[in-house]
């Protein structure tokens, strides 16, 4: 196949909600009134919300059309690094829809729910043997909201052994959201340069390490998608002064089977369900992010714990050094279902889902390596990280190459991410795609290399061909219209 | 495995260019001290069909509709879900995309949640929305926390209808950081007491829920009257009933500085409580201390009209430990369902339909009266009430649950005091017959 | 970006290592970011300044400067109490960019001690810390 992928397509425009419909009209089957109007004071009663009023396939045409400006996992190779862009099977769908879960209410009486605890019983089985970290609770939201129960963790922790600390190390390759969780419980965090070849240092930890600080955050594999190899003994150096590890396991797709994460000195660990466990990220979330902790750190996780007794399933509550609640509930269950429906599914092959999300990265590595520069030219995990250097040199930047992907039928890797690498490119391909898909994107990556030399201003006019170019983000931020 | 693509030709020539000798050598940075040496105990993987039973089996256990007619709202809401919601849901466009990091594919995404935005800023009377939380009671804890930050003070005051689960997430949230919460009395109306507000020094935020966890819905109007005699504290109105606001005065127009809530009743299954959807919204001047996503819309350089995220520096991607809030994946998805139930229920229907629940609900809380059986409280109520029911009547629910009867939520666990009390709820899917052959078994 | 030939730096203000400027206006000291920050910041989106009437030390962070993608704290170049601010950024924080020394300035000040004002870099020790 010698032409680009992307093509203009069939898009057609679609104005705002409000400015479609006409009064009188309904979307909706409402039931018929079989009761008396009531009296209610006037004082509290308003005027309801100013919504428009359509019609059934006002609405249905309305969100399909708009839906067709989006490109999704469905629509072709999506190698955001750090996202975990898998297929999201179907069947988990169909499983998610079933009345008896869909419309369950969460207080039902355990008597009544006895399949969604189960559920969650057995999912939290399976985590708990895939991280190798046995204890474990499925309650928060998201990744996110999983390191801020982790930051819990340590807190709870310090503060039962009678001296609470107040710093937390976080390397120079992490996330946003680990410093932003660190904070939300009031750790200072601490950052910590990660050595030449984009690993942590033993001794850099070591320097920092002290007890005031409650513990460091690593993502592993990193950012970088390199293995920490130094992980033991850095898990070593912040035992001994009497911390803990927090294990950031959005990376988690690389190392199903391969590394025992419980063995490598990890306390805390979270998963996002809705990247290594395919759930769909439905164009923000939500996701699940599970925290699977030592057995030492069981008496601080979450309440409700969904507990077994003979061959029934509880909540239980008793656990009084446990953080507390961090959701209403007890999590995004439908989510966990999702990934669940996705375990059983896969089985006995989560180790070859690991090992082809390496090789298909590695893959990439290799064969692109030559074209753009490659910071850490070393074997990588389930992405790899290059830059914009070689383009640098015909004012073509990561931005530029990002946006040129678009006209050729891909989503852009994630870009200018992590931090430490100036003008970084990071391609996750994942273990979904196939080798032909590989080689067709590292075509469009080679032709695009190609057309930096030939043609730059053709790269900074791109993408071409989605419904609108460029976005003015200046603007939008400096008078911000946040609503019609 | 249908998931995985790879044949054994593949795996060899990839390997060939790799430079490995087999997919073990892949490994090799991994030092062997850190290798998992035993084989993962998992299951063998089943087929779809094998998935389907055995899914469905699980389900049957769950006391759902429409077998079950359980009449327990609490926070979770059983309200029809039109088809069409679910259908569009399901456009993989939408579903299986992710952040919209990059505009020009990701207008679908953008659009519908600026619409969303729209819509919940138009519900709540408020100036901006955000592009959700988590849910409803992470939101209530990261408004509080938001107030802290707007005001520079180091104490809130949470009224004790608030709904109980929505207030230990707020205390987990602040047991590690130093601030307090205390907490606001309930009136013998059912009601928040704030006559001892003057008493607690300077507060941040104060925050109230209408309709509040016994069902009630509060003088908004009237309470950020009081609150505001203090110009500094900001008013906090949360919710886990959006459809009120179908019927109900708005949070803006009573005066409240942010709004926030769950929104699963709009088009979201109840899915034994997650996901849901926080709502969230501010008054204008706090936008920049606002956590999660905002949409804003902008031109592209043909300009033509488009949208993009933005103020991102709030957020943690940028600004890291200063940010507004950690959150990074929101509830897109269900915010997204939302959007498309406000504009399927439209207007006019919302009116209707916000009705219809209070008026059912209403027509129950009567019935139950004739028989005697009254409320506590006297306060007006939205589609919830609490019932004083005499001795015994736990015996009757757990013999209710029998005829797959669900009869509200006893309130013991969550309010000790109140272990003769009940709190029911009836929305649209709930009919009149149902009802009466509640009240028929509960007065027999 | 702006070569450290093209940067304009005027020679009648005084110069921080943190890239502000400050200029004794009357009896106060007017102050903003040089030429070489904003050109460094890019397209400046927001500026957060505090309210009239704070104090602050020297060095002291006082506010910050936003562009889509950054944020940059913002450092007091001498010490002492906020007399006015820009309230033209408010609407049009692309003075910054286009104007930093004269329609972009951000706060005037009333010094603690004016002989801080005087400890400030002049342009020659300036474009030497530029030139690294
Ligand atoms: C390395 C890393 N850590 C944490 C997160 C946060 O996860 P979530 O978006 O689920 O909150 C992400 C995802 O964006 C990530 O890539």
């Amino acid at each position: 196949m010698k032409d680009k992928m992307g093509t203009t397509g069939l898009i057609f425009n679609e104005p705002l909600l409000w400015e479609k419909g006409s009064p009188g009209r309904k979307g909706l089957s409402l039931p018929r009134r079989d009761v008396d109007e009531t009296p209610l004071d006037a004082a509290l009663v308003g005027d309801g919300p100013d919504f428009p009023d359509l019609s059934e396939l006002d609405v249905v045409r309305h969100f399909t059309k708009l839906s067709q400006w989006n490109f999704g996992v469905d629509s072709g190779m999506y190698p955001l690094g750090s996202c975990t862009m898998k297929y999201n099977p179907k069947t988990n769908e169909r499983q998610a829809s079933i009345p008896g879960f869909a419309g369950a209410h969460p207080l039902l009486p355990e008597s009544l729910s006895q399949g969604a605890l189960e559920l969650m019983y057995d999912l939290q089985g399976y985590l708990g043997e895939i991280t190798g970290l046995p204890a474990v609770s499925v309650q928060p939201a998201a990744g996110s909201h999983g390191e801020l129960t982790g930051m819990l963790i340590f807190a709870a922790y310090h503060k039962n052994k009678g001296k609470p600390r107040t710093k937390v190390l976080i390397p120079d390759t992490a996330h946003g959201t680990n410093p932003a969780s660190a904070a939300l419980c009031g750790f200072t965090s601490v950052g910590v340069k990660s050595g030449p070849d984009g690993v942590l240092l033993p001794e850099s930890v070591a320097e920092l390490m002290d007890e005031d600080t409650a513990g460091i955050m690593i993502t592993n594999p990193n950012t970088l998608g390199l293995f920490e190899d130094n992980i033991r003994q850095v898990a070593d150096i912040v035992h001994q002064k009497g911390g803990l590890v927090y294990g950031d396991g959005a990376n988690m797709n690389a190392v199903m089977g391969i590394v025992n994460i419980g063995d490598i000195g990890v306390d805390v660990l979270h998963l996002n369900l809705h990247k290594t466990f395919s759930t769909p990220h439905g164009g923000g979330g939500p996701g699940a992010g599970p925290v699977c902790v030592t057995p030492e750190l069981e008496p601080f996780l979450p309440v409700p714990r969904v507990v077994k007794d003979g061959d029934i399933y509880r909540l239980d509550e008793d656990y009084p050094l446990s953080v507390g609640k961090v959701h209403a509930f007890y999590g995004n269950f439908g989510i966990l279902l999702r990934a669940y429906s996705y375990i059983l599914s896969v089985g006995t092959y989560f180790k070859e889902v690991s090992q082809y999300a390496v090789l298909n990265a590695n893959y990439i590595k290799e064969r692109l390596k030559g074209t753009y520069h490659l910071p850490y030219d070393r074997p990588c995990m389930h992405e790899c990280v290059f830059t914009d250097k070689h383009q640098q040199e015909h004012h073509v930047a990561t931005l530029d190459i990002a946006k040129r992907l678009m006209d050729h039928g891909f989503h852009p890797p994630t870009i200018y991410f992590p931090l430490v690498v100036s003008g970084a490119i990071m391609i996750e391909p994942t273990e979904s795609e196939s080798k032909e898909t590989l080689d067709q994107f590292i075509d469009a990556m080679k032709q695009i290399a190609q057309e930096a030399v030939d043609c730059p201003d053709c790269l900074h006019e791109s993408p071409q061909f989605p419904k609108v170019r460029r976005l003015d983000e200046t603007a939008a931020a400096r008078n911000p219209c946040l609503k019609g | 495995m249908r998931y995985l693509p790879h044949t054994k030709e593949d795996i060899q020539e990839m390997l060939q260019v790799v430079g490995a000798a087999d997919l073990d050598a892949l490994f090799s940075s991994i030092p062997d001290e850190c290798r998992r040496k035993e084989a993962m105990n998992l299951p063998d993987p089943i087929t779809e069909w094998e998935l389907n039973g055995h899914m469905d089996c699980m389900a049957a256990s769950m006391g759902a509709p429409p077998f079950y007619k359980v009449f327990m709202g609490a926070g979770s809401y059983h309200h029809y879900i039109p088809e069409i919601t679910r259908q569009l849901l399901l456009r993989s466009e939408f579903f299986t995309a992710y952040t919209p990091y990059q505009p020009e594919i990701s207008q679908g995404t953008l659009q519908t949640i600026y619409e969303y935005q729209t819509l919940v800023t138009r519900l709540l009377g408020m100036d901006v929305a955000n592009a959700s939380m988590y849910d409803g009671a992470s939101g209530l804890a990261e408004a509080l926390l938001m107030t802290i930050r707007a005001t520079r003070r180091k104490k809130v005051a949470v009224s004790r209808v608030v709904h109980p689960l929505y207030r230990q997430v707020v205390k987990t949230y602040f047991a590690p950081t130093g601030f307090e919460v205390v907490e606001l009395p309930v009136g013998t109306d059912g009601r928040t007491d704030l006559s001892g507000l003057a008493d607690l020094g300077e507060l941040a935020g104060v925050a109230l829920q209408s309709p509040n966890f016994f069902g009630c819905i509060e003088d908004l109007e009237a309470a950020g009257k009081a609150i505001h005699t203090d110009k500094k504290t900001l008013f906090v109105v949360g919710f886990s009933e959006p459809l009120a606001y179908g019927l109900l005065k708005s949070p803006g127009a009573c005066g409240a500085d942010i709004a926030c809530g769950e929104g699963q009743s709009f088009g979201i299954p109840q899915s034994f409580g997650g996901p849901g959807l926080g709502m969230f919204a501010a008054k204008q001047k706090y936008v920049r201390t606002m956590p999660g996503r905002l949409i804003g819309k902008t031109t592209d350089r043909d300009g033509k009209t488009g949208f993009v995220l933005t103020l991102a520096t709030r957020e943690q991607h940028i600004r890291r430990e200063k940010a507004t809030s950690n959150i990074c994946s929101n509830q897109g998805l269900c915010a997204t369902a939302a959007t498309m139930y406000m504009a399927a229920v439209g207007g006019t229907g919302i009116r209707e339909l916000s009705r219809l629940n209070r008026d059912r609900a209403e027509y129950l809380k009567a019935s139950l009266a004739k028989a005697g059986h009254t409320s506590p409280f006297s306060a007006p109520t939205f589609n919830e009430f609490v019932v004083r029911f005499p001795d015994g009547f736990a015996d009757t629910w757990q013999a209710l649950l029998e005829k797959k009867i669900v009869a509200g939520l006893h309130l013991a666990p969550y309010y000790p005091e109140m272990s003769d009390c009940w709190l029911m709820c009836v929305t649209e899917t709930i009919s009149k017959n149902t009802i009466d052959s509640l009240v028929k078994e509960v007065v027999k | 970006m702006k070569a450290i030939s093209e940067l304009n730096l005027p020679e009648d203000v005084r110069y921080t290592d943190d890239h502000e400027w400050a200029k004794k206006i009357g009896d106060v000291v007017r102050m903003g970011i040089s030429d070489y920050a904003q050109d460094q910041l890019g397209d400046i989106v927001f500026v957060e300044l505090p309210e009239v009437g704070s104090s602050f030390d020297k060095g002291e962070e006082f506010g910050t400067v936003e562009s889509v993608k950054a944020v940059s704290e913002l450092y007091m170049p001498i010490g002492g109490e906020v007399t006015a601010i820009n309230d033209a950024l408010a609407d049009a924080p692309e003075l910054v960019n286009s104007d930093p020394y004269d329609g972009g300035w951000m706060m005037e000040i009333k010094a603690s001690d004016p002989a801080e004002l005087e400890a400030l870099k002049s342009k020659a020790d300036y474009l030497d810390i530029l030139k690294g």
